[in-house]
């Protein structure tokens, strides 16, 4: 007996949002109604086709008058307003867009601004690691073939590190477009649900190797580091402690993996 | 004095419900911008600890409303009753990946519902907040937007339709 499923049920059902008892009914009942389960099985298609369409305007540098209108909000005086304007164009972001670098940003860089690919990665942080169905393009249980999916796209060899260690689990990635190309997001949960990203790419310039730094880009913290020809960006709205830990175990983890240094 | 909040965390989500509601990359920074404008003013009236993505998101809604107001006869889009059904014969077929042209001819009213749950993943009760509408409609809207749909996607996409004159 699987109770009386009705329109309501079914929509809930691909949205995610009925209780596990109920979704066990409503499994049930498409079981035995191949016309509704098709039916589901179109509305859920609907819901990817969407994502598929938009996800990646999520992606797009952000135009930068839109900055500028955001941050407009930052302070009721006009002169925070302006500097904040004036920070942006300085640290060279026009039509490029995200002057969110925080005034207590770098510690021990020598760097004047933080890498692009630094806010990249904590912007990208800051707008995937909320999702609740969608963090991910590529779950972890096709682990190998997220890998070698990222891999290909982004061109060499890549590894999702293993912070089991330290509590947290692969959830899964995603492929992003970085402003030099291919971008790979790899996510990881602990048991609480924090959640922290790797964020991978290929160097741009020539091989800069760095020791780690840290950055807070607009409550993200940051810990990045360029190996060769990577650049790595770790980011987590967790203690600086923490993700300082999970960085050490990827570097780890990763130098093995491209011959060591 | 409390602290503001930083609205650019949010951009990226206004921006790609506003690309998906208006489909036109313009219309769609336009709107974000004015959503922008209008936060900013009335941002003393957010209550500290509410969703404020939310809230941005009703701000849009209202301002995308003002726009179909603005551009529209009065007394057509706005109306659910105008939500004639479609039968199988006046649809012309869409590719079946053409989830933009199919987006573009639902009802407003249920192409907004369609984006903040299937796209943007508001709980029924936060689109309805959005929306400023009960619960029982943002259902009854979803429903009939996700069949309409479904018909309008089921065509085969056989016959690219030119548009002759």
């Amino acid at each position: 007996m699987t109770g009386n499923v009705n329109e309501e049920d079914l929509h809930a059902f691909v949205d995610g949002s009925l209780t596990d008892a109920r979704r066990l009914e409503v499994e049930a009942w498409l079981a035995a109604h191949p016309a509704d389960a098709e039916r589901v099985q179109e509305w859920v298609g609907q819901n990817q086709a969407l994502h598929a369409a938009f996800d990646s305007v999520l992606n797009e540098p952000l135009p930068i008058h839109l900055v500028r209108a955001a941050r407009r909000q930052a302070s009721h005086t006009p002169y925070k307003a302006i500097a904040a304007a004036l920070a942006v164009v300085a640290s060279g972001l026009i039509g490029y867009g995200f002057g969110m670098v925080s005034a207590q940003q770098v510690v021990n860089s020598p760097m004047a601004s933080t890498q692009p690919f630094v806010r990249d990665a904590a912007i990208a942080h800051a707008v995937f690691s909320p999702e609740v169905r969608h963090p991910v393009e590529v779950e972890a249980a096709h682990a190998e073939h997220l890998v070698s999916w990222l891999s290909k796209r982004v061109g060499t060899e890549l590894k999702a590190p293993d912070f089991a260690v330290l509590g947290f689990e692969l959830l899964g990635g995603r492929l992003l477009t970085g402003e030099s190309g291919p971008v790979a997001q790899f996510m990881y949960q602990d048991a609480i649900g924090r959640r922290v990203t790797l964020y991978v790419r290929r160097a741009v310039a020539e091989n800069q190797e760095t020791s780690f730094r840290h950055v807070t880009e607009n409550g993200v913290e940051v810990f990045y580091w360029i190996d060769r020809d990577f650049g790595y960006a770790l980011s987590g709205q967790i203690a600086p402690g923490d993700i300082r830990k999970l960085a050490g175990v990827a570097y780890s983890q990763l130098v093995e993996v491209t011959g060591g240094s | 004095m409390r602290t503001r909040p930083d609205l650019i965390e949010h951009l990226p989500r206004l921006r790609r419900y506003a690309r998906a509601l208006t489909g036109d990359v313009i219309r769609a920074d336009d709107l974000v911008q004015d959503t922008l404008e209008r936060a900013l003013v009335k941002l003393d009236l957010w209550q500290p600890g509410t969703d404020l993505r939310a809230w941005l998101f009703t701000l849009m809604h209202n301002l995308f409303l003002n726009q179909i107001r603005s551009h529209r006869p009065p007394d057509s889009a706005l109306d659910d009753a105008l939500d004639i059904p479609v039968s199988g014969g006046q649809m012309e077929a869409l590719g079946a990946r053409d989830i933009h042209a199919a987006l573009a001819r639902l009802p407003d009213q249920q192409r907004e519902v369609m984006l903040l749950v299937g796209l943007e993943q508001f709980s029924y009760d936060e689109a309805a907040q959005v929306l400023g509408v009960p619960v029982g409609t943002v259902m009854s809207r979803l429903s009939r937007a996700r069949e309409r749909m479904r018909q309008m996607l089921a065509g085969e996409p056989v016959v690219q339709l030119k548009v002759v004159k």
